[in-house]
C-alpha cells in the first residue's frame, strides 16, 4: 500500500466511528489551542514590555535622592533632598557620560480657556529630549536660550494636547500652570507606556529653570528631584554607574562605613528583569497548554489501544489477505497522526480566533506567529507518532491465527 | 519457461505438488500443558485438484487449514508450498504468500463491515500494491463474474449471506491465487445456497483449473470435490477419490 491508501485507509477508519474520532480529536484540539494560544500571549506580553523598554532611551541611569537601604531598613527613596544642580554639573564634567538631565517634577491642575487637565509638569534641560530620544512632532522643543531667559515656554505630550485642544493645533497656545500663562512652543511625538503601565504622553514639559523659579519651590537651595544619566555607550554603563557613584560620596562626604545617600539605577538591569519575567509567563503559560496537550495525547492511545482491541479480527482478516506487519503498523499510526494533525489544525484554527476576540475585547494585542503554527503542529504530529506507536505496534505483533479466532 | 499452448495439465504436473506436507506435528500450549492436535500428517496435493477435508468437530480440520494458509507455523514437520519450504520464509514472505498464493473463504465470511463491497474485494491487491484505482477496476470485474456487479456500492450488511460469501470468494480469487483455501464455506448458508456456492467452487475448479480445499461437515458438500481427506482425532484415516469414500 501506498502512503496515500494508507492515509485514506485512516480517513475511513475515522469516518466509521465519526463520535470517537471527534472526542479523541477534541482533545489535541484543546491542547494545541492551548498551546498556541498562551505561546502567543506570552510573545505579546513581551513584545509589549520590549516596546516599552525601547522609550526608556539607551544605556540610561537614573540617579535617585536617598538610599537604598539604610540600616536594614529600605527608605522610600526621595525621602531626602540630597541631590543638587551643581551634583549634577559635576557629573556632566565625568567622560564616561554622554548626557546628564537633572530633573524636577510635580503635578498640576492646567487650563487652557476652558479646559482643565491633570498632568505632571516636569522641569526639564534640553538634554531630557536627547536622552530618551525623543522628538517634537509639531513645533520644536526648547534649548539653551530658553533655559538662560528662564522663558516661560512649554512642550507637551500628545495626551495632553489631545486633552486640552482637542483637533486644535497647539502651538502658540497658551496654558496656565500655577495661574502662569506659558506659550506652547512644541507637541512631542507619543511615546505610549512606560514599564509601569504610566503614560508617558500625559506630561507637559517646561525649561528647569523656569520650574524651579515659579513652579516648584523648594527648601534646599539648588535641589533638583533626580537625574536621568545617559552613559556615552553600552560598553560603559557599568563604569559610568561605579564613577557616577564615586564622585557623588565625595561630593556627599559620605564616610567609608556609611551608606549612600543616593541611589544610581541602571535602567537596563530593569529592563532586563522585566524581561525575565516576560520569559518567565511565556514559559508558565507554555507548560500549562503543553500538559493540556500531553493529556490529549493520553487519550489519544487510550482509544488507539481501545481500537486495536475492538478490532482484532478486522487485523486478523487483513493479515489472513496478505498485509504485511509494516501495513498494519502505518494503519493504526496514520489513524494517530490524522487525528492528532486534523485536531492540530483546528485547534490552531480556533487559537486564531481566540487571538482576534482577545485582541478585541481587550487591551493586548495577540497575533499568532507562523513559527507558533508550525510548532504546534510538528508537536501534534509527534504526539501523535509517540502516542499511536505503542497501539500500533501491538496491532502489528499479532499473530494472524490469533487475530482471525478473536471474537 | 512454460509456454502459452502446453495444456494446463502437463504444465502442472512439470509444476511438482502444489503442497507437500510431510509429518507435520502441531500442539497448543496453555503454560506446560501440551495439547498434541495433528500427530504427523503426510498429504500431498497437486495443482488442479478439488480436494475436501472431512473430520469430527476437534478432529484438527481448521488446524490443519491455518497451516495450510500460512497463517500458523506446524511445531514439526515440513510444508513446502508451490515449490517453498514455509518454515523458512520471514514474517514479510509469509505475507506476500498469503497474499499472491492464497486465497481464504471463511465460514462467518469475514468482510470488513463498514467497507463497500468493492473496496473489501479490491484490498488484497492495495496490499499487493496494486493502485486504488486498478484494484477497484479488477474487483468489479471479479464481482461482476460472482453474479454481484449491481452491488458494488453496497455494505456486507445490506445482502445476504450467501452473496457475502460470494463477495468472499471474489476477493479470494481477486489476486489470481494459485489455491482456495475454504474452512466450512457452506457451514453459516441454507442447503440451497450451499450448492450455489459449491457450484461456483466446481466451475472455476473445471473452467480455470483452480485449486481448491474445502473444509466441511456435510457429505452433501463434500461430494463436489474430487478428492477426500478423512481426519480422526490428527490423524489422516482416508486420502483418496470421492468415488471411493464411504460418506
Ligand atoms: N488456540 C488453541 N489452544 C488450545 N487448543 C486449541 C486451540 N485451537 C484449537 N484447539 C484444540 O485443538 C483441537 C482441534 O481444533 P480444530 O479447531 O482444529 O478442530 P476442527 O476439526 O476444526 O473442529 P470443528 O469441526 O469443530 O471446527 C480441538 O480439540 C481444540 O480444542
Ligand atoms: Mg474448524
Amino acid at each position: 500500500m501506498n502512503f496515500w491508501q494508507v492515509c485514506l485507509e485512516a480517513f475511513r477508519a475515522m469516518g466509521m466511528n465519526r463520535l470517537r474520532a471527534g472526542l479523541t480529536m477534541l482533545g489535541i484540539i484543546i491542547g494545541v489551542g492551548a498551546v498556541v494560544l498562551m505561546l502567543a500571549i506570552g510573545e505579546s506580553v513581551r513584545e509589549d514590555i520590549n516596546r516599552r523598554i525601547d522609550t526608556m532611551g539607551s544605556n540610561v541611569m537614573v540617579i535617585l535622592p536617598g538610599s537604598s537601604t539604610s540600616n536594614g531598613v529600605r527608605a522610600g527613596r526621595g525621602a531626602a533632598q540630597t541631590l543638587t544642580l551643581s551634583d549634577s554639573a559635576a557629573l556632566a564634567q565625568l567622560p564616561v557620560f554622554a548626557n546628564i538631565a537633572p530633573i524636577v517634577q510635580q503635578p498640576f491642575q492646567v487650563a487652557s480657556g476652558a479646559n482643565n487637565w491633570n498632568a505632571s509638569v516636569y522641569g526639564v534641560g534640553p538634554e531630557y529630549f536627547n536622552i530618551k530620544d525623543w522628538t517634537a512632532d509639531k513645533g520644536s522643543i526648547f534649548g539653551d536660550v530658553e533655559m538662560r531667559s528662564v522663558s516661560r515656554v512649554a512642550v507637551v505630550g500628545s495626551t495632553v494636547a489631545s486633552n486640552l485642544f482637542g483637533e486644535a493645533d497647539p502651538i502658540g497656545q497658551t496654558i496656565r500652570i500655577r495661574s502662569r500663562p506659558f506659550e506652547i512652543i512644541g507637541v512631542l511625538a507619543t511615546k505610549g507606556s512606560d514599564l509601569g503601565g504610566g503614560d508617558q504622553d500625559d506630561a507637559i514639559f517646561v525649561p528647569l529653570s523656569t520650574a524651579r523659579q515659579q513652579l516648584i519651590r523648594s527648601w534646599t537651595p539648588g535641589s533638583i528631584q533626580y537625574i536621568l544619566a545617559q552613559a556615552a555607550s553600552a560598553d560603559q554603563v557599568q563604569d559610568a554607574v561605579y564613577d557616577a557613584t564615586q564622585l557623588l560620596r565625595v561630593r556627599h562626604r559620605i564616610r567609608e562605613e556609611q551608606e549612600d545617600d543616593f541611589t544610581v539605577r541602571d535602567l537596563a538591569s530593569i529592563a532586563e528583569a522585566a524581561q525575565g519575567i516576560a520569559t518567565a509567563l511565556t514559559l508558565l503559560l507554555g507548560a500549562i497548554g503543553s500538559i493540556s496537550l500531553l493529556v490529549g495525547g493520553i487519550g489519544i492511545m487510550n482509544i488507539m489501544l481501545v481500537s486495536v482491541t475492538e478490532r482484532t479480527r478486522e487485523i486478523g482478516i487483513r493479515m489472513a489477505l496478505g498485509a504485511k506487519r509494516r501495513d498494519v503498523l502505518l494503519q493504526f499510526l496514520t489513524e494517530a497522526i490524522v487525528i492528532c494533525v486534523c485536531g492540530g489544525a483546528i485547534g490552531v484554527l480556533l487559537a486564531y480566533l481566540g487571538s482576534v476576540a482577545i485582541t478585541k475585547f481587550s487591551p493586548m494585542e495577540v497575533g499568532i506567529s507562523t513559527s507558533g503554527i508550525v510548532i504546534a503542529f510538528s508537536f501534534s504530529a509527534m504526539i501523535g507518532i509517540f502516542f499511536g506507536f505503542y497501539p500500533a505496534r501491538r496491532a502489528a505483533g499479532l499473530k494472524p491465527v490469533e487475530a482471525l479466532r478473536y471474537e | 519457461m512454460m509456454s502459452a499452448v502446453m495444456p494446463k495439465a502437463r504444465a502442472d504436473a512439470l509444476r511438482g505438488p502444489l503442497i507437500a506436507l510431510t509429518d507435520i506435528r502441531k500442539s497448543y500450549f496453555n503454560g506446560d500443558l501440551e495439547t498434541p492436535v495433528l500427530h504427523g500428517v503426510n498429504v500431498t496435493i497437486h495443482h488442479g485438484e478439488f480436494v475436501a477435508i472431512m473430520g469430527q468437530s476437534g478432529s484438527g480440520k481448521s488446524t490443519l487449514m491455518n497451516i495450510l494458509g500460512c497463517l500458523d507455523t506446524p511445531t514439526k514437520g515440513s510444508y513446502v508450498l508451490n515449490g517453498r519450504e514455509v518454515e523458512k520464509l520471514s514474517d514479510n514472505e509469509l505475507a506476500s504468500v498469503r497474499n499472491e498464493t492464497i486465497g481464504f473463504v471463511f465460514q462467518g465470511f469475514n468482510l470488513l463491515k463498514r467497507m463497500p463491497l468493492v473496496d473489501n474485494v479490491a484490498l488484497p491487491l492495495l496490499y499487493a500494491g496494486v493502485s486504488m484505482a486498478e484494484a477497484r477496476k479488477r474487483a468489479a470485474v471479479k464481482l461482476q463474474q460472482t453474479g454481484l456487479g449491481e452491488f458494488l456500492k453496497r455494505l456486507p450488511n445490506q445482502i445476504s449471506g450467501g452473496q457475502q460469501q460470494r463477495v468472499a470468494i471474489s476477493r479470494a480469487l481477486v489476486c489470481e491465487p494459485a489455491l482456495i483455501l475454504a474452512d466450512e464455506p457452506t457451514g453459516n448458508l441454507d442447503t440451497a445456497t450451499s450448492s450455489e456456492i459449491m457450484n461456483l467452487f466446481t466451475r472455476l475448479n473445471e473452467e480455470q483449473g483452480m485449486s481448491i480445499l474445502i473444509v466441511t461437515h456435510e457429505p452433501d458438500v463434500a461430494k463436489y470435490a474430487k478428492r477426500l481427506v478423512r481426519l480422526k482425532d490428527g490423524y489422516v484415516t482416508y486420502d483418496g477419490p470421492m468415488a471411493d469414500a464411504h460418506l
